[in-house]
Protein backbone atom coordinates (compact mmCIF):
# COMPACT_ATOMS: atom_id res chain seq x y z
CA UNK A 1 0.00 0.00 0.00
CA UNK A 2 1.14 3.52 -0.53
CA UNK A 3 0.03 7.05 0.27
CA UNK A 4 0.71 9.88 -2.15
CA UNK A 5 1.12 13.42 -0.83
CA UNK A 6 1.22 16.34 -3.25
CA UNK A 7 3.39 19.35 -2.53
CA UNK A 8 5.77 21.76 -4.18
CA UNK A 9 9.05 20.64 -5.72
CA UNK A 10 11.79 23.14 -4.87
CA UNK A 11 14.93 21.15 -5.71
CA UNK A 12 14.09 19.09 -8.73
CA UNK A 13 15.73 15.74 -8.12
CA UNK A 14 14.47 12.32 -6.96
CA UNK A 15 15.57 10.35 -3.90
CA UNK A 16 14.32 7.80 -1.39
CA UNK A 17 14.95 6.44 2.07
CA UNK A 18 13.61 6.05 5.58
CA UNK A 19 12.08 9.09 7.24
CA UNK A 20 13.83 10.81 10.13
CA UNK A 21 11.67 13.51 11.64
CA UNK A 22 12.38 16.61 13.72
CA UNK A 23 9.86 19.10 15.06
CA UNK A 24 12.44 21.90 15.25
CA UNK A 25 13.72 24.41 12.68
CA UNK A 26 17.23 23.34 11.68
CA UNK A 27 20.52 25.07 10.97
CA UNK A 28 22.95 22.93 8.99
CA UNK A 29 25.72 25.36 10.04
CA UNK A 30 26.60 24.28 13.57
CA UNK A 31 23.78 21.73 13.55
CA UNK A 32 25.51 18.84 11.81
CA UNK A 33 29.01 17.46 11.38
CA UNK A 34 29.66 17.57 7.60
CA UNK A 35 32.22 14.76 7.94
CA UNK A 36 29.80 12.26 9.52
CA UNK A 37 26.24 13.45 8.85
CA UNK A 38 25.50 13.24 12.58
CA UNK A 39 23.51 15.97 14.34
CA UNK A 40 25.73 17.81 16.81
CA UNK A 41 23.40 20.56 18.08
CA UNK A 42 22.85 19.60 21.72
CA UNK A 43 19.53 21.43 21.85
CA UNK A 44 18.15 19.51 18.89
CA UNK A 45 15.63 16.68 19.27
CA UNK A 46 17.74 14.47 16.97
CA UNK A 47 21.05 15.14 18.76
CA UNK A 48 23.47 12.29 18.08
CA UNK A 49 21.42 10.78 15.24
CA UNK A 50 22.61 10.28 11.66
CA UNK A 51 20.66 11.58 8.67
CA UNK A 52 22.90 9.83 6.13
CA UNK A 53 20.85 8.14 3.39
CA UNK A 54 17.56 9.15 5.01
CA UNK A 55 14.70 11.47 4.14
CA UNK A 56 15.15 14.32 6.60
CA UNK A 57 11.87 15.99 7.58
CA UNK A 58 11.83 19.25 9.58
CA UNK A 59 9.68 22.39 9.60
CA UNK A 60 12.09 24.87 7.99
CA UNK A 61 15.67 26.08 7.90
CA UNK A 62 17.18 28.71 10.16
CA UNK A 63 20.53 30.33 10.97
CA UNK A 64 23.54 31.29 8.90
CA UNK A 65 23.49 31.21 5.11
CA UNK A 66 26.69 29.14 5.34
CA UNK A 67 24.22 26.28 5.96
CA UNK A 68 23.77 26.03 2.17
CA UNK A 69 27.46 25.20 1.77
CA UNK A 70 27.31 22.63 4.58
CA UNK A 71 24.61 20.72 2.66
CA UNK A 72 26.93 20.79 -0.38
CA UNK A 73 29.80 19.50 1.76
CA UNK A 74 27.66 16.63 3.14
CA UNK A 75 27.04 15.57 -0.46
CA UNK A 76 30.73 15.77 -1.36
CA UNK A 77 31.51 13.62 1.68
CA UNK A 78 28.69 11.19 0.76
CA UNK A 79 27.10 11.82 4.18
CA UNK A 80 24.01 13.56 2.84
CA UNK A 81 20.34 12.85 3.36
CA UNK A 82 18.75 11.33 0.24
CA UNK A 83 15.98 13.93 0.32
CA UNK A 84 14.58 16.73 2.48
CA UNK A 85 10.95 17.58 3.21
CA UNK A 86 10.04 20.90 4.89
CA UNK A 87 6.71 22.27 6.00
CA UNK A 88 7.83 25.46 4.26
CA UNK A 89 11.30 25.93 2.79
CA UNK A 90 13.37 29.10 2.94
CA UNK A 91 16.36 30.06 0.74
CA UNK A 92 19.18 28.56 2.87
CA UNK A 93 17.86 24.98 2.59
CA UNK A 94 16.61 25.50 -0.99
CA UNK A 95 19.99 26.76 -2.22
CA UNK A 96 21.87 24.05 -0.36
CA UNK A 97 19.70 21.31 -1.86
CA UNK A 98 20.00 22.66 -5.41
CA UNK A 99 23.79 23.01 -5.37
CA UNK A 100 24.08 19.55 -3.74
CA UNK A 101 21.44 18.03 -6.08
CA UNK A 102 19.35 16.70 -3.20
CA UNK A 103 15.55 16.62 -3.75
CA UNK A 104 13.55 19.10 -1.67
CA UNK A 105 9.76 19.20 -1.43
CA UNK A 106 7.65 21.49 0.78
CA UNK A 107 4.03 22.55 1.34
CA UNK A 108 2.62 19.00 1.33
CA UNK A 109 -1.15 18.76 1.51
CA UNK A 110 -0.75 17.08 4.93
CA UNK A 111 1.61 18.04 7.75
CA UNK A 112 4.56 15.68 7.17
CA UNK A 113 5.63 15.84 10.82
CA UNK A 114 2.35 14.45 12.15
CA UNK A 115 1.38 12.23 9.19
CA UNK A 116 4.70 10.48 8.56
CA UNK A 117 6.45 8.25 11.11
CA UNK A 118 10.14 7.80 11.76
CA UNK A 119 11.30 4.85 9.66
CA UNK A 120 8.52 5.08 7.03
CA UNK A 121 9.92 4.46 3.56
CA UNK A 122 9.52 7.52 1.33
CA UNK A 123 10.13 8.28 -2.32
CA UNK A 124 10.59 12.02 -2.80
CA UNK A 125 10.04 13.35 -6.32
CA UNK A 126 11.23 16.95 -6.39
CA UNK A 127 10.48 17.24 -10.11
CA UNK A 128 6.74 16.74 -9.69
CA UNK A 129 6.54 17.81 -6.04
CA UNK A 130 5.25 14.43 -4.85
CA UNK A 131 6.07 12.27 -1.83
CA UNK A 132 5.13 8.56 -1.90
CA UNK A 133 4.92 6.78 1.45
CA UNK A 134 5.28 3.01 1.07
CA UNK A 135 3.63 0.78 3.68
CA UNK A 136 4.95 -2.76 3.57
CA UNK B 1 7.24 31.91 -11.93
CA UNK B 2 7.00 32.94 -15.59
CA UNK B 3 10.20 32.43 -17.59
CA UNK B 4 10.99 33.78 -21.06
CA UNK B 5 12.08 31.32 -23.77
CA UNK B 6 15.67 32.40 -23.23
CA UNK B 7 15.42 31.84 -19.48
CA UNK B 8 13.86 28.41 -20.10
CA UNK B 9 16.91 27.52 -22.22
CA UNK B 10 19.21 28.62 -19.42
CA UNK B 11 17.28 26.45 -16.97
CA UNK B 12 17.36 23.42 -19.25
CA UNK B 13 21.13 23.53 -19.49
CA UNK B 14 21.55 24.73 -23.07
CA UNK B 15 24.12 27.31 -21.92
CA UNK B 16 26.03 24.96 -19.68
CA UNK B 17 25.99 23.75 -16.13
CA UNK B 18 26.99 26.98 -14.36
CA UNK B 19 24.17 29.00 -15.89
CA UNK B 20 21.74 26.12 -15.31
CA UNK B 21 22.69 25.92 -11.63
CA UNK B 22 22.43 29.70 -11.16
CA UNK B 23 19.04 29.70 -12.87
CA UNK B 24 17.82 26.82 -10.69
CA UNK B 25 18.67 28.90 -7.59
CA UNK B 26 16.81 31.96 -8.86
CA UNK B 27 13.77 29.90 -9.85
CA UNK B 28 13.63 28.22 -6.43
CA UNK B 29 13.84 31.56 -4.63
CA UNK B 30 11.26 33.02 -6.99
CA UNK B 31 8.92 30.09 -6.27
CA UNK B 32 9.41 30.36 -2.50
CA UNK B 33 8.53 34.07 -2.50
CA UNK B 34 5.91 33.74 -5.24
CA UNK B 35 7.67 36.13 -7.62
CA UNK B 36 5.94 36.58 -10.97
CA UNK B 37 9.06 36.81 -13.11
CA UNK B 38 12.75 37.79 -13.20
CA UNK B 39 13.96 41.37 -13.68
CA UNK B 40 17.30 42.72 -14.91
CA UNK B 41 19.76 43.93 -12.31
CA UNK B 42 22.42 46.61 -12.56
CA UNK B 43 24.90 45.22 -10.06
CA UNK B 44 25.59 42.60 -7.42
CA UNK B 45 27.39 42.68 -4.07
CA UNK B 46 28.44 39.20 -3.00
CA UNK B 47 28.95 38.10 0.62
CA UNK B 48 30.25 34.80 1.99
CA UNK B 49 33.94 35.46 1.29
CA UNK B 50 35.79 35.00 4.57
CA UNK B 51 37.36 31.57 5.00
CA UNK B 52 36.68 32.03 8.71
CA UNK B 53 32.94 32.06 7.95
CA UNK B 54 32.37 29.77 4.97
CA UNK B 55 35.13 27.26 5.77
CA UNK B 56 36.08 24.32 3.59
CA UNK B 57 32.42 23.86 2.59
CA UNK B 58 32.20 27.27 0.93
CA UNK B 59 35.69 27.01 -0.52
CA UNK B 60 34.86 23.68 -2.21
CA UNK B 61 31.63 24.99 -3.68
CA UNK B 62 33.08 28.26 -5.00
CA UNK B 63 36.11 26.56 -6.49
CA UNK B 64 34.08 23.91 -8.26
CA UNK B 65 31.46 26.40 -9.41
CA UNK B 66 34.13 28.69 -10.87
CA UNK B 67 35.65 25.67 -12.64
CA UNK B 68 32.37 25.30 -14.55
CA UNK B 69 33.30 28.58 -16.26
CA UNK B 70 30.70 30.59 -14.40
CA UNK B 71 31.04 34.30 -15.33
CA UNK B 72 29.23 37.32 -13.93
CA UNK B 73 27.43 39.49 -16.49
CA UNK B 74 26.86 42.63 -14.37
CA UNK B 75 29.13 44.76 -12.21
CA UNK B 76 29.87 42.59 -9.20
CA UNK B 77 31.76 43.52 -6.07
CA UNK B 78 32.90 41.41 -3.15
CA UNK B 79 32.38 41.58 0.61
CA UNK B 80 35.34 41.60 3.01
CA UNK B 81 37.40 38.42 3.25
CA UNK B 82 38.99 36.98 6.39
CA UNK B 83 42.35 38.81 6.35
CA UNK B 84 44.29 41.77 4.95
CA UNK B 85 45.53 40.27 1.68
CA UNK B 86 48.98 41.89 2.08
CA UNK B 87 49.42 42.10 5.86
CA UNK B 88 47.94 38.75 6.97
CA UNK B 89 51.08 37.72 8.86
CA UNK B 90 50.77 40.72 11.18
CA UNK B 91 47.27 39.55 12.03
CA UNK B 92 48.38 36.14 13.28
CA UNK B 93 46.95 34.30 10.25
CA UNK B 94 48.53 30.90 9.48
CA UNK B 95 49.86 30.03 6.04
CA UNK B 96 47.20 27.32 5.61
CA UNK B 97 44.41 29.82 6.31
CA UNK B 98 46.05 32.34 3.97
CA UNK B 99 46.23 29.83 1.15
CA UNK B 100 42.63 28.74 1.53
CA UNK B 101 41.45 32.35 1.68
CA UNK B 102 43.38 33.09 -1.51
CA UNK B 103 41.75 30.10 -3.24
CA UNK B 104 38.35 31.62 -2.42
CA UNK B 105 39.46 35.02 -3.73
CA UNK B 106 40.84 33.50 -6.93
CA UNK B 107 37.59 31.56 -7.49
CA UNK B 108 35.65 34.84 -7.37
CA UNK B 109 38.25 36.50 -9.58
CA UNK B 110 37.89 33.76 -12.22
CA UNK B 111 34.15 34.41 -12.24
CA UNK B 112 34.78 38.09 -13.01
CA UNK B 113 33.95 39.51 -9.59
CA UNK B 114 35.93 42.63 -8.59
CA UNK B 115 38.10 41.80 -5.59
CA UNK B 116 36.93 44.92 -3.79
CA UNK B 117 36.65 43.11 -0.43
CA UNK B 118 34.50 45.72 1.25
CA UNK B 119 31.06 46.05 2.82
CA UNK B 120 30.90 49.61 1.42
CA UNK B 121 30.86 48.99 -2.34
CA UNK B 122 29.35 52.46 -2.78
CA UNK B 123 32.71 53.99 -1.72
CA UNK B 124 34.64 52.08 -4.39
CA UNK B 125 32.61 52.57 -7.54
CA UNK B 126 29.59 50.27 -7.21
CA UNK B 127 27.03 53.07 -7.10
CA UNK B 128 23.69 51.97 -8.55
CA UNK B 129 21.46 54.52 -10.26
CA UNK B 130 18.38 55.75 -8.41
CA UNK B 131 15.51 53.34 -8.87
CA UNK B 132 17.67 50.59 -10.35
CA UNK B 133 17.26 46.96 -9.36
CA UNK B 134 20.28 45.28 -7.79
CA UNK B 135 21.01 42.02 -5.97
CA UNK B 136 23.10 42.79 -2.93
CA UNK B 137 23.98 40.65 0.03
CA UNK B 138 25.74 42.21 3.06
CA UNK B 139 22.93 43.50 5.21
CA UNK B 140 24.38 46.96 5.97
CA UNK B 141 24.89 47.68 2.27
CA UNK B 142 21.36 46.42 1.53
CA UNK B 143 19.84 48.96 3.93
CA UNK B 144 22.12 51.73 2.64
CA UNK B 145 21.31 50.95 -1.01
CA UNK B 146 17.55 50.89 -0.44
CA UNK B 147 17.41 53.90 1.86
CA UNK B 148 20.19 56.28 0.86
CA UNK B 149 20.96 55.40 -2.77
CA UNK B 150 17.30 54.69 -3.63
CA UNK B 151 18.21 51.50 -5.44
CA UNK B 152 16.13 48.34 -4.94
CA UNK B 153 17.32 45.11 -3.42
CA UNK B 154 16.12 42.33 -1.18
CA UNK B 155 18.43 41.06 1.53
CA UNK B 156 20.24 38.42 -0.53
CA UNK B 157 22.54 35.67 0.72
CA UNK B 158 25.96 35.01 -0.83
CA UNK B 159 24.89 32.23 -3.24
CA UNK B 160 21.73 34.02 -4.43
CA UNK B 161 23.66 37.26 -5.10
CA UNK B 162 26.24 35.23 -7.04
CA UNK B 163 23.52 33.45 -9.03
CA UNK B 164 21.96 36.83 -9.86
CA UNK B 165 25.34 38.19 -10.96
CA UNK B 166 25.77 35.23 -13.33
CA UNK B 167 22.29 35.48 -14.84
CA UNK B 168 22.03 39.29 -14.57
CA UNK B 169 18.55 38.99 -13.06
CA UNK B 170 16.72 38.55 -9.79
CA UNK B 171 13.18 37.40 -8.91
CA UNK B 172 10.75 40.32 -8.84
CA UNK B 173 9.30 40.36 -5.31
CA UNK B 174 9.73 42.11 -1.97
CA UNK B 175 11.61 45.42 -2.01
CA UNK B 176 11.82 45.46 -5.80
CA UNK B 177 8.13 46.39 -5.86
CA UNK B 178 6.91 49.93 -5.10
CA UNK B 179 4.09 48.81 -2.83
CA UNK B 180 6.49 46.96 -0.50
CA UNK B 181 8.79 49.96 -0.01
CA UNK B 182 6.44 52.25 1.87
CA UNK B 183 7.15 53.13 5.51
CA UNK B 184 4.95 51.34 8.06
CA UNK B 185 6.22 52.96 11.29
CA UNK B 186 6.91 56.55 12.25
CA UNK B 187 9.89 56.75 14.60
CA UNK B 188 10.20 60.10 16.29
CA UNK B 189 13.63 60.99 17.64
CA UNK B 190 13.49 62.89 20.90
CA UNK B 191 17.17 63.21 21.62
CA UNK B 192 20.08 64.99 20.02
CA UNK B 193 22.25 62.67 17.92
CA UNK B 194 25.79 63.81 17.21
CA UNK B 195 28.31 61.01 16.88
CA UNK B 196 28.55 57.85 14.81
CA UNK B 197 27.89 55.90 18.00
CA UNK B 198 24.66 57.86 18.59
CA UNK B 199 23.45 57.00 15.10
CA UNK B 200 24.50 53.38 15.47
CA UNK B 201 22.62 53.15 18.78
CA UNK B 202 19.56 54.66 17.13
CA UNK B 203 19.60 52.00 14.40
CA UNK B 204 20.16 49.22 16.90
CA UNK B 205 17.34 50.48 19.13
CA UNK B 206 14.86 50.69 16.26
CA UNK B 207 15.78 47.17 15.13
CA UNK B 208 15.37 45.93 18.69
CA UNK B 209 11.93 47.52 19.19
CA UNK B 210 10.37 47.02 15.72
CA UNK B 211 12.49 44.30 14.08
CA UNK B 212 10.54 43.71 10.89
CA UNK B 213 9.45 47.21 9.93
CA UNK B 214 10.22 49.84 7.32
CA UNK B 215 10.63 52.82 9.65
CA UNK B 216 10.32 56.46 8.73
CA UNK B 217 12.88 58.08 11.02
CA UNK B 218 11.72 61.58 11.78
CA UNK B 219 13.72 64.31 13.50
CA UNK B 220 17.34 63.40 12.80
CA UNK B 221 19.64 66.35 12.21
CA UNK B 222 23.37 66.66 11.63
CA UNK B 223 23.50 63.57 9.46
CA UNK B 224 25.91 62.83 6.64
CA UNK B 225 26.72 59.75 4.53
CA UNK B 226 28.79 58.23 7.32
CA UNK B 227 26.04 58.60 9.92
CA UNK B 228 23.52 57.05 7.51
CA UNK B 229 25.97 54.19 7.00
CA UNK B 230 26.09 53.72 10.78
CA UNK B 231 22.29 53.60 11.09
CA UNK B 232 22.06 51.17 8.16
CA UNK B 233 24.43 48.65 9.71
CA UNK B 234 22.78 48.74 13.13
CA UNK B 235 19.20 48.44 11.81
CA UNK B 236 20.11 45.18 10.11
CA UNK B 237 21.95 43.86 13.19
CA UNK B 238 19.22 43.86 15.81
CA UNK B 239 16.34 43.48 13.38
CA UNK B 240 15.57 42.12 9.95
CA UNK B 241 15.19 45.65 8.66
CA UNK B 242 16.22 46.13 5.02
CA UNK B 243 15.09 49.71 4.44
CA UNK B 244 14.27 52.98 6.21
CA UNK B 245 13.08 56.43 5.21
CA UNK B 246 14.38 59.72 6.58
CA UNK B 247 13.08 62.37 4.20
CA UNK B 248 10.15 63.05 1.89
CA UNK B 249 6.44 63.28 2.56
CA UNK B 250 4.52 60.73 4.61
CA UNK B 251 1.26 59.84 2.92
CA UNK B 252 -0.42 57.47 5.33
CA UNK B 253 -1.13 57.57 9.02
CA UNK B 254 1.45 55.31 10.59
CA UNK B 255 1.96 53.55 13.89
CA UNK B 256 4.25 55.65 16.06
CA UNK B 257 7.25 55.05 18.24
CA UNK B 258 9.26 57.64 20.18
CA UNK B 259 12.90 57.10 20.99
CA UNK B 260 14.58 59.13 23.71
CA UNK B 261 18.01 59.08 25.29
CA UNK B 262 16.93 56.44 27.82
CA UNK B 263 16.11 53.89 25.09
CA UNK B 264 19.54 54.45 23.55
CA UNK B 265 21.16 53.93 26.97
CA UNK B 266 19.35 50.59 27.34
CA UNK B 267 20.84 49.43 24.02
CA UNK B 268 24.27 50.65 25.08
CA UNK B 269 24.11 48.66 28.32
CA UNK B 270 22.95 45.54 26.49
CA UNK B 271 26.06 45.66 24.31
CA UNK B 272 28.67 46.59 26.92
CA UNK B 273 30.50 44.31 29.35
CA UNK B 274 32.22 45.77 32.39
CA UNK B 275 35.85 45.41 31.68
CA UNK B 276 38.65 47.52 30.30
CA UNK B 277 39.04 47.29 26.52
CA UNK B 278 42.55 46.71 25.20
CA UNK B 279 41.63 46.77 21.49
CA UNK B 280 39.66 49.55 19.83
CA UNK B 281 38.20 48.76 16.40
CA UNK B 282 36.84 51.46 14.10
CA UNK B 283 35.37 50.85 10.68
CA UNK B 284 32.16 48.81 10.81
CA UNK B 285 31.01 49.36 8.10
CA UNK B 286 34.40 50.10 6.49
CA UNK B 287 35.71 53.64 7.05
CA UNK B 288 35.10 56.24 4.37
CA UNK B 289 37.76 58.67 3.15
CA UNK B 290 36.26 61.35 5.42
CA UNK B 291 36.40 59.09 8.45
CA UNK B 292 40.08 58.27 7.83
CA UNK B 293 40.77 62.00 7.46
CA UNK B 294 38.93 62.75 10.70
CA UNK B 295 40.83 60.07 12.62
CA UNK B 296 44.17 61.28 11.24
CA UNK B 297 43.47 64.86 12.31
CA UNK B 298 42.40 63.76 15.79
CA UNK B 299 45.48 61.66 16.56
CA UNK B 300 48.17 63.49 14.59
CA UNK B 301 51.26 63.89 16.75
CA UNK B 302 49.90 61.67 19.55
CA UNK B 303 51.08 58.20 20.49
CA UNK B 304 48.90 55.19 21.30
CA UNK B 305 49.59 53.96 24.85
CA UNK B 306 51.61 50.76 25.23
CA UNK B 307 49.67 47.47 25.44
CA UNK B 308 46.67 48.86 23.57
CA UNK B 309 45.64 48.35 19.96
CA UNK B 310 43.68 50.66 17.71
CA UNK B 311 42.77 48.86 14.53
CA UNK B 312 40.99 50.69 11.73
CA UNK B 313 39.22 48.79 8.96
CA UNK B 314 38.65 50.04 5.43
CA UNK B 315 38.64 49.06 1.77
CA UNK B 316 41.80 49.08 -0.28
CA UNK B 317 40.13 51.65 -2.53
CA UNK B 318 39.75 54.16 0.30
CA UNK B 319 43.12 53.16 1.77
CA UNK B 320 44.89 54.12 -1.45
CA UNK B 321 43.10 57.44 -1.79
CA UNK B 322 43.71 58.35 1.84
CA UNK B 323 47.29 57.10 1.87
CA UNK B 324 48.87 60.17 3.45
CA UNK B 325 46.35 60.11 6.32
CA UNK B 326 46.85 56.37 6.76
CA UNK B 327 50.53 57.12 7.35
CA UNK B 328 49.69 59.68 10.06
CA UNK B 329 47.45 57.13 11.79
CA UNK B 330 50.06 54.38 11.62
CA UNK B 331 52.76 56.76 12.89
CA UNK B 332 50.64 57.18 16.01
CA UNK B 333 50.94 53.45 16.67
CA UNK B 334 47.61 52.37 15.18
CA UNK B 335 47.00 49.91 12.35
CA UNK B 336 44.90 50.39 9.24
CA UNK B 337 43.84 47.09 7.69
CA UNK B 338 42.18 46.53 4.31
CA UNK B 339 40.02 43.79 2.76
CA UNK B 340 38.66 42.51 6.07
CA UNK B 341 37.10 43.59 9.37
CA UNK B 342 36.74 42.76 13.05
CA UNK B 343 33.67 40.62 12.34
CA UNK B 344 34.91 38.32 9.55
CA UNK B 345 38.58 38.09 10.58
CA UNK B 346 39.20 35.55 13.40
CA UNK B 347 39.76 38.32 15.94
CA UNK B 348 40.79 35.95 18.71
CA UNK B 349 44.09 35.75 16.77
CA UNK B 350 44.70 39.43 17.56
CA UNK B 351 45.95 38.52 21.03
CA UNK B 352 43.66 41.08 22.70
CA UNK B 353 41.00 40.26 25.27
CA UNK B 354 38.38 42.98 25.05
CA UNK B 355 37.31 44.82 21.91
CA UNK B 356 35.51 48.14 22.01
CA UNK B 357 34.00 49.84 18.99
CA UNK B 358 31.72 52.74 18.12
CA UNK B 359 29.62 50.34 16.00
CA UNK B 360 26.76 48.27 17.44
CA UNK B 361 27.09 45.83 14.55
CA UNK B 362 30.77 45.20 15.32
CA UNK B 363 30.14 44.72 19.02
CA UNK B 364 27.10 42.51 18.55
CA UNK B 365 28.79 40.11 16.10
CA UNK B 366 32.22 40.00 17.74
CA UNK B 367 30.47 39.16 21.03
CA UNK B 368 28.66 36.22 19.45
CA UNK B 369 31.40 34.76 17.22
CA UNK B 370 34.63 35.30 19.16
CA UNK B 371 35.79 34.70 22.70
CA UNK B 372 36.50 38.40 23.25
CA UNK B 373 34.67 40.64 25.68
CA UNK B 374 33.07 43.61 23.99
CA UNK B 375 31.76 47.10 24.67
CA UNK B 376 30.76 50.31 22.96
CA UNK B 377 32.97 53.38 23.10
CA UNK B 378 32.81 56.99 21.90
CA UNK B 379 35.65 58.18 19.67
CA UNK B 380 36.23 61.17 21.98
CA UNK B 381 36.93 58.72 24.83
CA UNK B 382 39.32 56.80 22.59
CA UNK B 383 41.29 59.98 21.85
CA UNK B 384 41.42 61.10 25.49
CA UNK B 385 42.08 57.77 27.23
CA UNK B 386 44.22 55.71 24.90
CA UNK B 387 46.75 58.25 23.66
CA UNK B 388 49.55 60.15 25.28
Amino acid sequence: MEFIYKGRGISKFIGEGEAIISKKPFSFFGGIDPKTGIIIDRNHDLYGESIVGKVFIFPKGKGSTVGSYIIYQLKKNKKHPNAIINIESEPIIAIGCIIAEIPLVDKLEVNPISNINNGDYLIVDGINGIVRRIIK
Amino acid sequence: MYLTKEEEKMLSGEYGLAIQKAMQLLVAIGDIFEAEYLIDIESAQISGVSYNNIGDAGLEFLEEFSNLNAKVVVKSTLNPCGMDIDRWKEMGISREYYEKQMRIIRAFERMGVEISCTCTPYFVGNIPKQGSHIAWSESSAVVFANSVLNARTNREGGPSALASAIIGKTPYYGLHKDENRLPNFLVKIETDLRTSLDFSLLGYTIGRLIPSSIPYIYGIKHYDIDKLKAISAALATSGGISMFHFKGKIRDKLERLSIDKKELEISKEMLSKNNEPDLICIGCPHCSYDEILYLAKAIKGKKLKKDYGLWIWTSKGVFQRANKYVKIIENAGCKVFRDTCMVVYPINLSGYKHMASNSCKAVSYVASVSGLKTSLIELSDVFSKFFE
